[in-house]
């Protein structure tokens, strides 16, 4: 190991700049994003989470190892796909940290980074219901399904015939697909807004004091 | 009282029945809902998790829609409501963003002013049109019927909204006003999975397992609930839950809407109740009862 990408107390590696970086930037959308400095490790937001259990890193966790300055992992975890959204431990965290809306901002970051692994269902899934907002402004279940289970196996659709049948004949399934009048209007508006979703620019990465760990929390 | 109506996508197909007892229920209390002409999706909360600014720009073309009609949003989904309604916040927190979702709605000759409450319609149905007036419209009142209020996460959660987030009453509240009994029941507001159930199955259906011992432990005839994913979570893995687990759960999963509708005395019918797939009993008997009392 040279000296250069030995891990110096204070001082982070060039890879883990950008990613904490990425990361930083996406943060500041949240309204008081920035209160992630606050943890007190307390532990309240992984004893909320119904799904902690079937996580490899817990909410806590995550949140340490940012401090540690270990993007990596964190970006890497199968627990930032497992979170269901139900922003349990957005609302009883004592220093009110939004967990929740942070998960979301890990999301993006693993994904604009490529550093997640392709067979997370989670992506799939929400690949093929971005397709289909593009296409049709609207979104039809039996759709969503169909171009999930394309994308991680056509075979395992057999699970769902029992419950489609059934769907069926209450007349709860629509096999088309609605689609908005002003479709075009919101294409535009997406090809738009796409354009916006640009990573952090290069001069930022030179220097910030979050990404210095513990010094962060004055 | 008028309102701009936004079904959001999954009651216009799934949940078709949560649509139509909706629009009697509010029809019945004379209260109007204009939907919302061509409204799209809100982007629910799988395309915030992959794209910021595009997830906001697409919710709020809905609430430009809105502001452009002058009325406030009123949507039963509880996705959509939050989804709407953090949308509302994040661009009134950020004028970054504000800007920029307000350049990408250009491009399709809107904009946006932040003007628009979101609601949700028990909401409107507890706060705006009173627990007194539903009462007054009370045909059938619901005696002796024992509801497992279910709210789902995501109606008041994560902002305050429009009750406690730890510990709602309204749902309590509004039947035990029209002669219903609320059991004992905790998981309340206990997180069904969502769309794990299509990802990671196993880890959903412990969830919905969970929710469903709890309301058949404290003898529930029913679970009320509000949100169109928790219906079909709930309602829809029953059999699996049961192959798995080996249980026999058989409780019915019913929208708030249709409880409330048939205490209003609305023809079961224009409820969607036979879309569902378990019976209330004990509901169907105090229909059936104030039927031939009619007669």
């Amino acid at each position: 190991m040279t000296v250069e990408s030995e891990i110096l107390p204070g001082v982070h590696p060039e890879k883990e700049v950008l990613l904490r970086n990425s990361f930083l930037y996406r943060t500041k959308v949240i309204p008081q994003g920035e209160r992630i400095k606050l943890c007190i490790q307390c532990g309240t937001c992984t004893g909320s989470c119904p799904l902690s259990y079937a996580m490899d890193i817990t909410p806590r966790k995550l949140i340490a190892l940012f401090r540690a300055g270990d993007m990596e992992s964190i970006l890497r975890s199968k627990s930032i796909w497992i979170c269901a959204s139900c922003y349990t431990c957005q609302t009883r965290c004592p220093s009110l940290i939004k967990v929740t809306d942070i998960l979301y901002a890990l999301k993006r970051t693993a994904m604009e980074k490529k550093l997640f692994n392709k067979n997370i269902p989670t992506y799939a899934l929400s690949y093929s219901f971005m397709k289909c907002i593009y296409k049709y402004g609207r979104l039809n279940e039996a759709q969503l399904i169909l171009r999930f289970y394309l994308r991680t196996g056509l075979w395992k659709i057999i699970n769902l015939i029992p419950l489609g049948i059934k769907l069926i004949t209450k007349r709860r399934i629509k096999l088309t697909s609605e689609k908005i009048k002003a479709i075009n209007d919101l294409r535009k508006i997406i090809k738009k807004a796409e354009t916006f979703e640009l990573p952090p620019e290069k001069e930022e990465l030179a220097y910030i004091p979050e990404a210095v760990g513990y010094k962060a929390v004055s | 009282m008028k309102y701009a109506y936004y079904p959001g996508c999954s009651l216009h197909t799934v949940n078709n029945n949560y649509d139509k007892s909706c629009r009697a229920v509010f029809n019945a209390l004379n209260c109007e809902l204009v939907e919302l002409e061509d409204w799209n999706c809100c982007g629910a909360t799988i395309y915030m998790s992959i794209k910021e600014i595009t997830a906001l720009a697409v919710a709020a073309r809905n609430l430009a829609l809105a502001e452009r009609i002058g009325y406030d949003i009123v949507t039963p989904c509880s996705s959509c409501y939050t989804i709407l309604n953090k949308a509302n916040k994040y661009l009134k927190s950020n004028n970054e963003v504000f800007d920029k979702v307000n350049l990408c709605l250009k491009e399709a000759g809107l904009s946006y002013n932040g003007t628009v409450r979101v609601r949700h319609p028990l909401d409107i149905l507890v706060n705006d049109i009173g627990i007194e007036i539903i009462k007054l419209n009370v045909k059938i009142p619901l005696i002796g019927l024992r509801i497992a209020n279910y709210y789902g996460c995501q109606i008041v959660r994560p902002e305050k909204g429009f009750d406690d987030r730890e510990n709602p009453m309204s749902m309590e509240n509004l039947f035990e006003n029209i002669g219903a009994e609320d059991v004992y029941f905790p998981y309340k507001l206990r997180c069904c999975g969502g769309m794990l159930m299509t990802t990671y199955q196993s880890s959903s259906l412990n969830l919905t397992k969970e929710i469903l011992e709890c309301a058949q432990e404290n003898g529930a005839d029913c679970i009320a609930t509000t949100c169109p994913l928790c219906q079909m979570n709930l309602e829809g893995y029953q059999n699996k839950i049961n192959r798995i687990y080996s249980t026999t759960y058989k409780i019915p999963i019913l929208f708030f809407t249709q409880i409330l509708g048939v205490a209003l005395g609305i023809d079961v019918g224009e409820l969607g109740l036979e879309q569902n797939f378990y019976k209330c009993d004990k509901l169907e008997s105090l229909y059936k009862v104030s039927l031939n009392h009619q007669k």
